[in-house]
């Protein structure tokens, strides 16, 4: 059984393509056969996050127009074996990116992997509706942000109503809650949305979040997710976050202030 | 400045108003057709087909989509002007 997962936000900037990298290599590291897929078309990075973009040849829209095959697209990731990546085309218009099309790549995925990670561009025109439009599974990607809440609501909102399932009335698709970019410091100090607030708000089942960290900067300057850096705080709280979607009970870490010891509290770390 | 931080008492900050201002909007946002996109076009349609029998102005038309209970109402009013004035 194959499974489609999108990972979506509606507002830029808020960790879509670091996530999707970073939990596409943590299913491939659990395991399981995955392939990460760029929809951002005209402004690819995931290449640039997976550290393969030199050896990028085809791409998503050279396979929707039979320019080149599957197979020939598809990146092997050199570290994980069970990672592949289909990048998304870097000149054209998002205008090519035909729902036929992608379906026809999609169904043959289907057939080979096990998950198939789709990277969503911002906001939500063609190519946020299409990279939606057949998952099985929602990750909605959100900062403890009033504008990144906000746009996350439009989102689960659209994704009960504008992919396949919603229109053919098959089982909703399971959206998930991530929230990025935490700092437990600011929510304690009252300056910061908690986790809480943000689950209270949206309403859905929550993954898990994975802090602010400095690691994450360094980890994309060297193309590498960070659930494959080394010990990279964020990249031990995404292998939380999948084992979690992944139906294992794990308890919650990051989401309070790490301990100080007697000297930092008072003179400041 | 940790120093003196620490006999602070607590205030609270911002997140709470951020809390709040969300609730509200987002609530907002989520009642599907609070106003339909097409109001406006019906509006000047009555205005048109009405405007052939009797002259109005655009003031005297009053369209609104209210919600009771399980079913909305779309409220139509149109007022003449006074035969006397």
């Amino acid at each position: 059984m194959s499974k489609v997962v999108v990972v979506t936000s509606g507002k830029g900037g808020v960790g879509k393509t670091t996530t999707s990298a970073a939990v596409a290599a943590a299913l491939a590291v659990r395991g399981y056969k995955t392939v990460v897929i760029d929809f951002d078309v005209g402004l690819r990075n995931l290449d640039l996050i997976m550290g393969c973009e030199r050896r990028v040849v085809y791409d998503l829209l050279n396979v929707i127009h039979g320019e080149g095959s599957l197979n020939q697209a598809l990146i092997k990731d050199k570290r994980v074996g069970n990672l592949y990546i289909l990048p998304a085309s870097q000149t054209r218009d998002k205008d090519a990116l035909t729902m036929e099309g992608v379906s026809k790549v999609i169904e043959q995925l289907r057939e080979s992997f096990e998950y198939i990670v789709c990277d969503s561009p911002a906001g939500i025109e063609k190519g946020a509706m299409t990279a939606m439009y057949l998952a099985d599974e929602a990750l909605v990607v959100t900062n403890p942000e009033i504008s990144s809440v906000r746009d996350s609501d439009r989102i689960i909102g659209m994704l009960a109503s504008k992919t396949k399932r919603a229109e053919e009335g098959e089982d909703p698709v399971n959206v998930h809650l991530i929230i990025t970019r935490y700092d437990p410091d600011r929510v304690d100090g009252g300056d910061m949305l908690s986790a809480e607030d943000v689950c209270e708000i949206l309403a859905i089942p929550f993954l898990g979040a994975v802090p602010e960290s400095k690691l994450v900067l360094a980890a994309s300057n060297s193309g590498i997710p960070v659930t494959m850096a080394e010990d990279c705080d964020a990249g031990t709280a995404y292998f939380d976050i999948v084992d979690r979607f992944l139906g294992e009970e794990v308890p919650y870490r990051f989401l309070d202030v790490q301990k100080k010891g007697f000297f930092s509290r008072f003179f400041g770390s | 400045m940790k120093f003196f931080d620490f006999f602070k008492s607590k205030k609270p900050g911002s997140a709470s108003v951020a809390k709040e201002r969300l609730q509200i909007i987002v609530a907002h946002e989520r009642r599907p057709a609070s106003t339909p996109d097409f109001l406006p076009q019906l509006q000047s349609d009555i205005l048109e087909v009405v405007r052939k029998y009797i002259q109005i102005s655009e003031e005297q038309v009053k369209l609104s989509v209210d919600k009771q209970g399980d079913f909305e109402v779309l409220e139509l009013n149109i007022s003449l002007a006074d035969p006397g004035k």
